[in-house]
């Protein structure tokens, strides 16, 4: 009898063969979170020994912490993937402010910047690591979810989905999100990354690292872009990260845990969901669902 | 100072093996899927956000988020509104429904759970496919006060015809009876004689009330005569079949050709087991073969069996596609093209026999046509009834047939070789979906004649290509006048012709039909067929018909096959057309005389890409004819 894990694997392979079949240009968005090493880890086995059938698009916001980046290149070059990278560049010469105006930053250099990738590259279907788990309003989204024309979200307008058989057809200007991590949650993704020993980027690790409390959040400095304000100073503290993204905006949490195991020992016992640490998230409930509907991903 | 720390070091080195012992636990646990249904007020939602809750696995955070929210949506006076745990949607908040399928994971160390919490509300009830297709156990909500009602029977017959076996009804809102153990004991009869009566294998009950948390996780002091399982613990320990063939099949997903020397079939077993060695026949071709090599990920596998994703390598170079299953050649799926089948309708457009969607099952997408519904199922009853259409949410069993030929097993034996979905050819909707219950051997008694003259032989002696040239266009657009012109033309230039007019062809062939939606698609296929006919026999066919809608034309073009097929746009203002009304049609549906007369009372849909596209306002009949001829000799 097949574990847990083992039906989750077969069936997310299953879902991006599916895909790299039925759509004509299909691409990985590669986030270099966890849960992309998940994925690419996934792409590979799928196609062995070929090489994966599609590039890996990340969609650079220029505020990712420079350790992401170097795994990203790394990672990239050791599996022989193809990797595009796309900065919204209008959107990095006008100038955004992650630290004062965390919605305008997420929406021109993650959301805009995406629609603009995938319309300039001409990809049909956008393949991505997000779980249901994450978020209410993931709940009720398909693993082949639709986007209309502007790639918005249409909630009311989802193909059902029995028994994994998925509809791919498009008409013009109409695009696939494809969630082949769906029916994962955060755990399985932590216990099938210490099962097949995949690599993941060393800041998920506790180590310390120069922290500074803004607006309640505890945040690593990583470049000297931000200045600090008045009455904040740096601390050296032994802090690791529960979710990767732009490092103004993700917090961390402190913790002693420096390896795999003692991570998922910390999660095993959390009592705080895995997106709290995300500023952008913390408007009103219905947040997410309204930027999935502007075509955030 | 020195025990102290001696202590904390030996907790730590008893704490590093307790954890990865629980690692590993969780490592190897199991899965259960299960789909979570009930009527509107049954309180679903709000079970299953107080289980997780009372369990421990709603992290803080999203706690506080859902206090804060029952203050502002909640239906409990202010107070915690366990249900917003799970509702996501801002419409479905404001509107206070689960308006679709929401998906659901928790766990505990024994078992993973996947839930597909289905929505209760009738009109949604074709969004419980998705989650029943996967379930291997229904958990159904009954109100305690209410027992079973028609939305209880509706959700237990769509997971029988789902194949889920084992049903599990919860008996909710105990405390609004009292507890009353005779009333409950009248339920948990009427649910087993609903289960029986449907054909569930196994139907258990448990009494709970979400509200207060009986019976979730811990056994109620206000049941004690409840001696089963809490809700939780029969999660984790309920036993469910899953049920795979034992026969090895693979349905092709992805021909794996990196270079010239390595050529792989990627796709997940869905049934039995595959090894090195073995022999296979590919459906269905029939090609016999052996398995060289099995490839799970990048390990070379001794064996792999139904539920993996592998690649396999045979032994000899055979065709194999997208689609076609590998198999046991000793127990090999059946081959057929017309089923049997149970179909569950999901579009707001009804069913209509005979026009041509498209099938997908396993790997494969198909043109398929439903050819006869035999009855729709009464949902309280079960009875069966008359039905010339299926509406949204309806089941009906029906006769399924498809372009060619594909190799299955039926539902019951196989979901995955037996479970299909329905597309709409126009609007790629996924419009029903439903299980091929057995093939019909029609194919068999009906062979093809093996022909030796055909169509290229019969062109040839004529030194034409056969066409179908289709002329659509509004009543009074030009459509016969620009036809009868270049038929004229083409008989002068030597060529073999024959017109098929709309208004003639209903005068004779088709006289039985009127103007329903089914009658028009079967006008249509008529017509569709003896073009095609005639084109077997070499010849230029030119049809002129309004055929007003574009589903109708994708059909015409299907069946007659896209090389012959030309569409002719004969296109004019509706304001020209109605002023010549060569044949007073338009003053008459002006009047009211004749209902949904194109362009007055019924839409036309102007062809998208048509071949030929005549502007008939702005050049002569004459120009439009040899226009079409010219096209059509070059």
């Amino acid at each position: 009898m097949h574990t847990h894990l083992d039906r989750l694997e077969a069936e997310s392979i299953r879902i991006l063969r599916e895909t790299v079949a039925e759509c004509r240009k299909p691409v990985l968005l590669y986030s270099i979170g966890k849960d992309s090493s998940v994925l690419l880890h996934l792409l590979l086995k799928a196609f062995h020994p070929a090489k994966p059938p599609l590039p890996m698009l990340h969609v650079n916001t220029t505020w990712k912490f420079r350790e992401m980046i170097e795994f990203r290149d790394r990672t990239a070059r050791e599996k022989n993937v193809d990797l595009i990278e796309y900065i919204n560049q209008e959107g990095v010469r006008q100038g955004t402010d992650p630290v004062h105006d965390a919605s305008r930053h997420t929406y021109v250099l993650k959301t805009q910047a995406l629609r603009a990738a995938l319309t300039e590259h001409g990809f049909d279907a956008a393949i991505g690591g997000a779980r249901r788990d994450e978020d209410p309003a993931r709940a009720k989204e398909r693993v082949f979810s639709l986007r209309g024309a502007g790639q918005r979200w249409e909630p009311r307008k989802q193909r059902p989905e029995p028994w994994g058989v998925y509809n791919t057809r498009l008409a013009q200007d109409e695009t696939l999100r494809v969630f082949p991590l769906s029916d994962w949650t955060e755990l399985d993704v932590w216990l099938y990354i210490r099962r097949e020993g995949i690599e993941v980027v060393p800041l998920y690790f506790a180590k310390e690292r120069p922290t500074f409390v803004r607006n309640g959040a505890l945040l690593v400095r990583d470049d000297e872009r931000v200045p600090l304000e008045p009455g904040e100073k740096l601390v050296p503290k032994m802090v690791r990260f529960r979710t990767l993204g732009c490092w103004p905006l993700t917090a961390a949490v402190e913790s002693d845990a420096a390896d795999l195991d003692s991570v998922i020992g910390e999660m095993l016992d959390t009592r705080e969901s895995e997106r709290a640490g995300r500023i952008i998230d913390l408007d009103p409930s219905d947040s997410m669902e309204r930027k999935k509907r502007e075509g955030y991903f | 100072m020195k025990a102290t720390s001696d202590t904390m070091v030996g907790e730590l080195e008893a704490a590093a093996p307790a954890l990865a012992a629980r690692l590993a636990a969780l490592e190897n646990r199991d899965t259960l899927r299960f789909a979570m249904c009930g009527s509107v007020d049954d309180g679903k939602s709000t079970l299953l956000g107080r289980l997780l809750a009372e369990a421990g696995m709603v992290p803080d955070d999203r706690l506080a988020q859902m206090i804060r929210d029952s203050k502002k949506h909640g239906t409990c006076g202010g107070g915690p509104d366990y249900a917003l745990l799970l509702d996501g949607l801002e419409a479905e908040r404001e509107q206070g429904i689960t308006i679709d399928v929401a998906w659901r994971y928790f766990g505990t160390d024994r078992r993973a759970f996947i839930v597909a919490d289905c929505p209760g509300h009738a009109q949604y009830t074709r969004n419980m496919a998705s989650g029943a297709s996967s379930a291997e156990l229904g958990v159904v909500l009954v109100d305690a006060r209410a027992g079973v009602v028609t939305q209880t029977r509706r959700h237990a017959a769509i997971l029988a015809m789902f194949g889920v076996q084992r049903v599990l009804f919860a008996v909710n809102k105990l405390d609004l009876i009292d507890y009353n153990h005779a009333r409950y004991h009248a339920i948990e009869h009427e649910c087993a004689q609903l289960a029986h009566d449907l054909g569930i294998e196994h139907a258990d009950a448990i009494p709970v009330s979400a509200i207060n948390a009986d019976n979730l996780v811990k056994h109620s002091p206000a049941t004690p005569w409840y001696t089963g399982k809490p809700l939780l613990e029969y999660l984790e320990t309920v036993r469910v079949d899953r049920k795979v063939d034992a026969a090895f099949a693979l349905p092709v997903q992805w021909v794996n050709r990196p270079d010239h020397k390595f050529r792989g079939y990627a796709g997940t077993i869905v049934g039995g087991r595959v090894a090195p060695g073995n022999e296979v026949v590919v459906l269905p071709s029939g090609r016999l073969s052996r398995v060289t090599r099995v490839i799970g990920g990048s390990a070379e596998l001794e064996a792999a069996e139904a539920g993996q994703a592998v690649t396999l390598t045979l032994a000899d170079q055979i065709d194999v596609s997208r689609g076609d299953v590998i198999a046991d050649p000793t127990l090999p799926p059946e081959v057929a093209a017309q089923f049997a089948c149970h179909l569950l309708w999901l579009d707001d457009t009804a069913l209509l026999p005979g026009r041509r969607y498209l099938m997908k099952r396993a790997t494969h997408t198909i043109g398929a046509q439903v050819t006869e519904i035999k009855y729709r199922i009464d949902p309280d009853t079960q009875a069966q009834l008359a039905a010339t259409r299926l509406g949204a949410n309806e089941i009906g069993v029906c006769n399924l047939s498809l372009d060619s030929e594909i190799a299955f097993r039926p539902y019951q034996d196989d979901r995955r070789l037996g479970g299909f979905i329905l597309i709409d050819r126009d609007t790629n909707a996924t419009v029903g979906c439903g299980t091929l219950d057995f093939g019909l051997r029609r194919d068999r008694n009906v062979q093809w004649q093996q022909l030796d003259v055909d169509r290229a032989a019969r062109a040839k002696i004529k030194g034409q290509s056969p066409r179908c040239l289709w002329f659509t266009g509004l009543s009074g657009a030009g459509k016969s006048t620009i036809a009868n012109l270049v038929e004229r033309r083409l008989l002068a230039d030597g060529f073999h012709t024959i017109l098929l007019d709309g208004d003639n062809v209903r005068h004779g062939l088709n006289r039985d039909l009127g103007f329903t939606d089914a009658d028009r698609v079967e006008n249509i296929r008529r017509v569709a067929e003896v073009a095609k006919l005639m084109m077997d026999a070499g010849l230029i066919v030119l049809v002129s018909f309004i055929s007003p809608f574009r589903a109708e034309r994708r059909m015409a073009r299907d069946l007659i096959g896209e090389a012959g097929f030309m569409e002719v746009f004969v296109d004019a203002p509706l304001g020209v057309c109605e002023e010549r009304d060569v044949k007073g049609l338009y003053a008459k549906a002006r009047a009211g005389k004749i209902a949904n007369f194109t362009g007055i009372g019924s839409p036309y849909e102007a062809p998208e890409s048509p071949e030929i596209h005549l502007r008939s306002d702005q050049e002569s009949a004459s120009d439009c004819a040899s226009r079409v001829v010219k096209i059509l000799v070059d």
